[in-house]
């Protein structure tokens, strides 16, 4: 099975700081991959170098399409990633708080959409299909993911656990075949956790699209996940099943201190 | 309950002593203190600190009043869309009242010339003006959130390109009035070029530096702009060759621009409701998101930029036409501010609400000659007032909603 995507060598820094140092990771096709580490290991970091946010300093970035050849998408637009197809949601939300939530998903259609100035004043046939086509598809979307009551409403006012998932609907709207979730868990209580995971694994199995996840949440990571990578200090510490993770020396050691070991 | 009104009132009581206080120490000098150069001695206007102490204390007092109320009340109408309205949302939003409210406003539209003098029509087309003006710094200001403070440079643009091309080759008003606009679209782009990487303060500061550019340019390169004497003679647009007198003129010129807003209105309208609309949205409300889905930042700024000044342009055309002459002294940043206060003081975002703010803003002081300098002071009060009382504008933009048949619930 060829990785959809790959990361090679790739290395970040900032001033003196080594954010990533030289850390490879491979991600295959219909799987749930976890990146987990301590705070400050250089994992959101990781993903803002994969979506283009960063221009990393070292190394490269490749993906593979189901359909397409494999491209190099190292230190490209940001807006150039999602439209090959890596879509992302933050570890802060960030939804746009004063548009409605159905209006939220529908911004993630604009990449795959058309319509322009002349078209948005003319309002001609071709326009108002498309129009039609990204409500009705954001709506479905919407729907699948489990928010069907307010679609009306300012996205600010949705509950917290509903602003995460409102987030992860746009990012499924851009049509991606790999999905990166920085932390979806983060805050939420168990209910809506045990929901999340519900929700994740639906992408993987229904939506047939990869996820590739950082998570602090080990219940959740060690119950979901197909493969692990284990960061620390910039660097890639273990990668492997849950099952291997757990019995790792060095990740028990880089999560738990020096003496557990002895 | 009480005792602690009672509490509340004392600790109001007090920070106005504080507040009274303190302006009587601070305006000791120049209200207390005068010294009369003709007879040599210092006079002591003790009546004068007892004044400014009463009054900042009375102020004071009923200013922490109300403004404590008005937090209350920003509180509440946070979750709007839905809940609590102001009864001009509710006009705007509801059908059945805003079907007649439009017919009301159409009928007076149509017949105000011809029961109004040539002065009051002059003004109400200038208040026309800025409605377009103000919509169209909206899409800049208001739905990309790019604070464009030199937007006076585009509608300069306009005005001149039709003053020159007039002045040297003739052209006519019908023919300059697209021309103007392209002319400012252009300027639009190539200001955004430079802009694209900045934000909030910082793109301020530049396009406020831009339109006193572009006017300092304009009264400097005499071979170019003919300096501060400006050009004068422009013509009127004409209509099929028809001689007008100045009546007809003007009247003729109001028409102009109520078809001008009704255009401006009706693309705005659509624009705001579509792909390219949202796109501008979603930059204005998180930028770094905004690209995550996937959307061309660049792309966005340059059609921002570029639909707003076009209406400048355009807007600036006609100003050429209806005083007949240009000079740099009329697109100082005070036009800018005062477009901006328009959409700020309208909502930013909502039609309905520029048209109002441009309306009250523009008329306002035309009737409030009366007060002559202090229009300005009371323009700046009642700017202040709105930010503490109504930081959301007149009229708030709302949403578009969306109907759904659900058929499994």
């Amino acid at each position: 099975m060829n990785p959809i995507l790959e990361a090679k060598n790739l290395s970040m820094n900032f001033g003196g700081l080594k954010a990533l140092d030289r850390v490879d990771i491979d991600v295959l096709p219909g799987q749930i991959t976890a990146l987990i580490g301590p705070n400050g290991a250089g994992k959101t970091t990781f993903f803002n170098c994969i979506t283009g946010i960063y221009s990393p300093t070292g190394g490269d970035i490749f993906i593979t399409p189901s359909g397409g050849g494999r491209k190099k998408i190292t230190g490209i637009n940001i807006h150039k990633v999602t439209e090959n197809g890596v879509a992302r949601t933050f570890q802060n939300i960030r939804i746009f708080p004063d548009m409605t939530v159905l209006e939220n998903v529908m911004i993630g259609r604009h990449c795959r959409t058309e319509a322009g100035v002349l078209g948005a004043i003319l309002r001609d046939k071709g326009t108002m299909t498309e129009e039609k086509a990204i409500v009705a598809r954001s709506y479905e979307i919407l729907k699948k993911i489990g928010i069907t009551e307010h679609v009306n409403l300012l996205a600010r006012n949705l509950p917290y656990g509903a602003q995460r998932r409102l987030e992860i609907a746009r990012a499924l709207a851009t049509d991606p075949f790999l999905l990166l979730l920085d932390e979806p868990a983060a805050g939420m209580n168990p209910q809506e956790t045990r929901d999340l995971e519900a929700l994740i694994i639906s992408i993987r199995d229904e939506w047939e699209i990869s996820v590739f996840l950082i998570e602090h949440d080990m219940r959740l990571v060690m119950g979901l996940s197909d493969s692990v990578y284990v960061m620390d200090y910039g660097e890639m510490l273990a990668r492997g099943t849950p099952q291997e993770i757990r019995q790792n020396p060095e990740v028990i050691k880089a999560y738990l201190g020096e003496d557990v070991s002895a | 309950m009480s005792t602690l009104n009672y509490t509340k009132y004392m600790e109001g009581m007090k920070q106005a002593v504080v507040v009274s206080l303190w302006f009587m120490f601070l305006t000791f000098p120049i209200m207390v203190i005068r010294v009369n150069t003709i007879e040599n001695i210092i006079e002591w206007r003790w009546m004068n600190m007892l004044y400014i102490g009463a009054g900042s204390f009375i102020l004071s007092f009923v200013w922490r009043k109300m403004s404590g109320r008005g937090i209350s009340a920003r509180k509440e109408s946070i979750g709007a869309q839905g809940g609590r309205k102001f009864y001009l949302q509710r006009l705007v939003s509801e059908k059945r009242l805003s079907l007649p409210a439009l017919g009301i406003v159409a009928v007076i539209a149509l017949f105000f010339p011809f029961v109004s003098s040539i002065y009051q029509t002059n003004i109400m087309t200038t208040a026309l003006m800025y409605v377009v003006l103000g919509l169209g710094l909206n899409i800049v200001v208001g739905q990309a959130g790019l604070l464009n403070l030199g937007y006076v440079a585009f509608y300069a643009a306009g005005a001149y390109t039709y003053a020159l091309l007039y002045h040297h080759f003739g052209v006519g008003f019908w023919l300059a009035l697209p021309l103007g606009a392209l002319a400012a679209t252009v300027l639009g782009v190539l200001l955004a070029l430079p802009v694209l990487r900045l934000q909030g303060d910082y793109l301020a500061i530049v396009t406020l530096g831009f339109g006193e550019i572009t006017r300092l340019v304009l009264e400097n390169w005499n071979e170019f702009s003919y300096g501060p004497s400006g050009i004068s003679g422009i013509p009127r647009p004409g209509l099929f060759g028809m001689e007008m007198d100045m009546h007809e003129a003007t009247v003729y010129l109001y028409f102009l621009m109520i078809l001008l807003c009704i255009i401006t209105i009706f693309v705005v309208n659509r624009l705001q409701d579509s792909r390219i609309g949202r796109a501008l949205l979603a930059l204005r409300e998180d930028e770094i998101a905004c690209q995550a889905m996937g959307i061309n930042k660049t792309m966005v700024k340059l059609t921002a930029f570029a639909l707003g000044s076009t209406w400048a342009g355009l807007v600036g055309v006609i100003f050429a036409a209806k005083t007949t002459f240009v000079n740099p002294a009329s697109f100082t940043f005070l036009e800018s501010a005062m477009i901006l206060s328009i959409v700020v003081l309208g909502g930013t975002g909502s039609i309905i609400g520029i048209i109002i703010g441009a309306l009250l803003l523009i008329l306002l002081p035309e009737y409030l000659r009366a007060f002559g300098d202090y229009r300005m002071l009371l323009f700046g009060i009642i700017m202040v007032i709105m930010m503490i009382f109504r930081p959301q504008g007149i009229v708030t933009g709302v949403r578009k909603t969306y109907e759904f048949h659900t058929e499994e619930k």
